[in-house]
């Protein structure tokens, strides 16, 4: 249990004590033992499960059909397409929306923006149905928006906001929006307010400033928050399923379709897999693109 | 590069409050062209707030500012055409250190050419040469240090300004760098303004030093001056050590301790006064005392060893402490007084300095 | 010199001059708070069709909420399930946390990406995995089962408070507590959590949330009589939109406000 090879003439009681130090620490690791139980049986474990059924075909027979199908049916390639796009295109929004937002809050004085915070992480208190809801009430043909824009006169005839994809968009950008401002704002709020002196003091006017100084050093934020956003959206249920009205179909959507109309694990295990996958994938590429640009980065002269 | 132009600096009233505290109180102050001039005090002094307002920084309450004829004062930081070397060096850290250094020059639309023959040229000036494709993580605090100051005087402005650039360098580099940053102002010229707490600093490395405390100039002069002749009683103790010692006027003449003192020539500062006493300029006397020296005596409490030198503390008649230092060489060991004994001693006349005894100390 | 000429920031930019910016993060501060919140008066409209301002205020859609016996106990499952999720997932992850942080075995390290699982892996997924293996041990639609799938969705979440707590936190409190007598355990108890506090009411929260706001796992493993009501919610979203959905989404939203708020005061008060 010591272990270790003695040179010379170890100090008194050093096994003993080497003894009772690994002892406590191996305690205390004990400690997380039940969670990490917990994690392990709820969720390693039937993940794990489905990996292993996504390669039976429906006769019980060990087959990569179920792969195979992904590939071969041009539905299944058109929903990672759309899935894609979708998250892309959200995450854009997030990013032309939330940018100029958080940069705002972070130039505020502390205790003011603070304030403006709670109204960024407000809507992450209510349900993804509550806020989906809410969109699906303000868009619908009698909803607010087409009331107050015909009042208005805007348009007279109702506008179909919702039950399509831009419905959808919007929807999911209101959901993202805080999971892009959060990170984006803690990585603006620490930048040294003494690199833009030294910019102005340099000759750089606030235009130069911004775009040579501070926008430079507000990316690790902003990239971190466009990836989180994007995943998200890469796995994105509710919304899509409430506010597309059947024609947006992401593949989350697809594959709690293939369960509960189609009763096709096989299929949907092998669609969840890919999408696990997929996601894994953009992290560890993500991951790599940080590390490649503190190595190799920086602007020449 | 060579030597480059400079410019004047001509502060006018100015003035900055924050609430009730007076940061700067109608300070006027000329910097001579080309001169290194700094600005010493404790902090919350003002000294960094008044560069700030050079800078551009901190808009005053009122005043005027004029490098050379210009008057700059409502002008914006980015068009003022300065140097600066902050505290903290502020160095981009997205930027390489060549490209930290060629920042300014391509704001100022200089040629890719041109650029960068001048960011060798600057990092040659800082001992650099060939740090231009580091990364400024890289860099130790001395060499940040280095590439910071690069930046600030390659575009040749021709006004120079410097917060505490060296505090936070240890303290062999910081002497070194002392000495570094004077060579580097000899060489190009400008008009330079340094904001320092340390008065060793101050006085080994400026042609003048403006003594700044809660946002008034205490005193300028040339830093000999400073230290030999203090206008008051705060610069007396925030350069040097000193300790003070009442002192009576009777018709005209000044008396300690009964003794009639013996002053330079010169004014004599008027209402009550304070003897100050530079431990330093203290001499022990044995025997007899020449005639021409103020003496002192007293009786020795300790004498303490200090390597280099030595340490003699005495009390005097009336109950006043004070300190002698002189140098440990084997003799003057051999000649201490013992803890104890009666010591005389003397002050000449010249290190005789009055002061008006004005509680404008902290 | 008026607001608008001053300059505002290093860059002595004037706030005229970026008076487009204030508009912008104005609008999209608006777009971030206002669409949840006009739920809540327009639940108090009379007409079938949720309408601002309700020209008619009226509290049918309650009274239909809470004459529903379905939506009572949808409610009542809802409340159960994120209590115990917040019972089990609380202390799970705080003794995870702590036990990883203070025991720096090298097995730490691997052990703590695992308790962050559960954020990577696509919901849906998870949803799919859990239903299948709970078909299997007989736990679908089981209170029991949603907890436990509850609160391995929140562990992520009490793992990282906690962790980032007991970072900023001077953990030489504990080793002086414990030079003074008590056992590690006591020590942890009467100085280190006490002092953690405002991370443990908030992780308590998050755990409650987590649970109490989640609809893809309820809808695959909470049913019949104990059917969430995020899952009634969804269903009746499909097939019409019930203006008693907005009240409903009212209460949720009031529940969750209050217990935000409420963390904040004990987590703080002193």
């Amino acid at each position: 249990m010591t272990g270790g090879v003695a040179t010379g003439k170890a100090g008194p009681n050093a096994a003993g004590l080497r003894r009772d130090a690994r002892g406590e620490r191996i305690a205390l690791f004990g400690l997380s033992l039940p969670a990490l139980a917990l994690v392990v049986v709820t969720m390693v474990i039937p993940v794990a499960w489905l990996f292993w059924l996504s390669f039976f075909a429906d006769d019980g027979s060990m087959s990569l059909v179920n792969y195979r199908r992904l590939i071969e049916q041009p539905s299944y390639r058109r929903i990672f397409l759309a899935t894609f796009e979708i998250a892309a295109s959200a995450t854009a929004i997030c990013v032309l929306l939330g940018y100029p937002l958080a940069y705002f809050l972070s130039q505020l004085p502390q205790r003011l923006a603070n304030l403006c915070m709670i109204g960024v992480v407000m809507p992450l208190w209510s349900s993804v149905l509550v806020r989906t809801y809410a969109w699906l009430v303000l868009l619908q043909r009698q909803g607010l928006i087409n009331g107050w824009g015909m009042k208005l006169g805007l348009w007279d005839q109702p506008l179909t906001l919702v039950h399509n994809l831009g419905g959808t968009l919007i929807g999911m950008v209101h959901i993202m929006l805080p999971f892009l401002i959060l990170p984006l704002y803690g990585s603006m709020r620490a930048i040294d307010r003494d690199y833009l002196k030294a910019a102005a003091n340099l000759g750089a006017g606030p235009t130069q400033a911004f775009w040579r100084v501070f926008l430079p050093l507000s990316l690790p934020g902003l990239f971190a928050g466009g990836l989180i956003v994007f995943i998200l959206c890469l796995g994105f249920y509710v919304t899509p399923a409430v506010l597309g009205g059947g024609k947006v179909i992401m593949v989350a959507n697809r594959i709690a379709n293939d369960i509960e109309i189609f009763f096709n694990w096989g299929a949907a295990s092998a669609l969840g897999v890919v999408l696990l996958v997929l996601t894994l994938i953009i992290l560890w590429a993500a991951s790599r693109l940080v590390r490649l640009d503190r190595v190799f980065g920086g602007h020449g002269p | 590069m060579t030597r480059g132009a400079s410019l004047p600096i001509a502060v006018r009233q100015l003035g900055k409050s924050y609430g009730p505290v007076r940061a700067l109180d109608d300070i006027d102050l000329d910097i001579h062209s080309g001169e290194f001039l700094t600005l010493l005090g404790p902090s919350g002094s003002g000294k960094t707030t008044l560069l700030m307002v050079l800078a551009g920084f901190t808009r005053p309450d009122h005043g005027s500012l004029k490098f050379g004829d210009a008057e700059v004062i409502r002008l914006a930081p980015h068009k003022r055409d300065v140097g600066m070397v902050f505290q903290n060096y502020a160095l981009f850290p997205h930027m390489n250190v060549a490209a930290n250094i060629a920042f300014p020059l391509r704001l100022r639309r200089v040629a890719t050419v041109e650029t960068a023959r001048r960011v060798e040229q600057a990092l040659d000036m800082v001992q650099l040469a060939g740090y231009g494709a580091r990364r400024i993580e890289q860099l130790s605090g001395g060499q940040r240090q280095r590439v910071a100051l690069a930046r600030a005087i390659v575009f040749e402005p021709r006004i120079l300004l410097m917060d505490e650039p060296l505090s936070a360098l240890d303290k062999q580099l910081r002497e070194h760098m002392q000495i570094e940053l004077r060579r580097l102002h000899d060489k190009l010229g400008m008009t330079t303004v340094y904001v320092t707490h340390d008065q060793r600093e101050a006085l080994t490395m400026s042609d003048r030093v403006a003594v700044i405390n809660r946002g008034r100039i205490m005193q300028l002069d040339a830093p000999r001056r400073l230290y030999e002749q203090p206008a008051n009683r705060f610069v007396a103790e925030f350069i040097g050590e000193s300790t003070f010692l009442p002192v009576e006027a009777r018709d005209g003449a000044f008396f300690y301790a009964g003794e009639k003192l013996k002053l330079p020539d010169g004014p004599a500062p008027d209402g009550r006064c304070l003897l100050m006493l530079r431990p330093e300029r203290l001499q022990i006397l044995d025997g007899a005392a020449p005639g021409d020296v103020n003496v002192l005596r007293g009786i020795v409490r300790n004498v303490v060893y200090q390597g280099d030198s030595f340490l003699l503390q005495a009390r005097l008649a009336d109950g006043s402490e004070i300190g002698v230092r002189g140098i440990s060489t084997r003799g003057a060991m051999a000649a201490m007084p013992r803890p104890g004994e009666a010591v005389m001693l003397g002050l000449g006349p010249d290190d005789t300095v009055l002061l008006r005894d004005d509680s404008g100390s902290p | 010199m008026s607001w608008l000429d001053r300059p505002v920031s290093e860059t002595q930019i004037t706030n005229r001059s970026r008076i487009w910016l204030y508009l912008l993060a104005a609008v999209v501060l608006a777009f971030l708070v206002l669409p949840t919140l006009i739920v809540i008066p327009m639940s108090f409209s009379a007409s079938q069709y949720l309408e601002f301002p309700p020209r008619q205020w009226s509290l049918r859609w309650y009274a239909n909420y809470v004459n529903s016996p379905s939506w009572m106990q949808a409610t009542a499952t809802s409340l159960k399930a994120g209590f115990l999720t917040t019972l089990l997932a609380t202390p799970l992850g705080t003794m995870a946390a702590y036990g990883l942080f203070v025991s720096r075995l090298r097995a730490a390290k691997l052990v703590l990406p695992v308790l962050l699982t559960p954020i990577i892996v696509p919901v849906i997924l998870v949803g799919i995995g859990v239903f299948y293996a709970y078909v299997r041990l007989k736990l679908v639609n089981t209170l029991t089962g949603l907890v436990l799938a509850h609160s391995m969705l929140a562990m992520p979440l009490v793992v990282m408070v906690m962790s980032s707590a007991l970072k900023s936190y001077d953990m030489n409190q504990e080793m002086v507590a414990l030079s003074l007598g008590p056992s590690r355990p006591r020590a942890f108890l009467r100085v280190t959590l006490p002092q953690i506090r405002f991370a443990v009411v908030t992780s308590a929260v998050l755990a409650f949330l987590t649970s109490f706001d989640e609809v893809v796992i309820a809808m695959f493993v909470s049913g019949g009589d104990n059917s969430t009501l995020t899952r009634n919610m969804f269903n009746a979203l499909r097939d019409q939109v019930d203006p008693t959905i907005a009240a409903i989404s009212t209460v949720m939203i009031v529940i969750s406000s209050l217990l935000v708020v409420l963390a904040q005061k004990l987590g703080k008060s002193r």
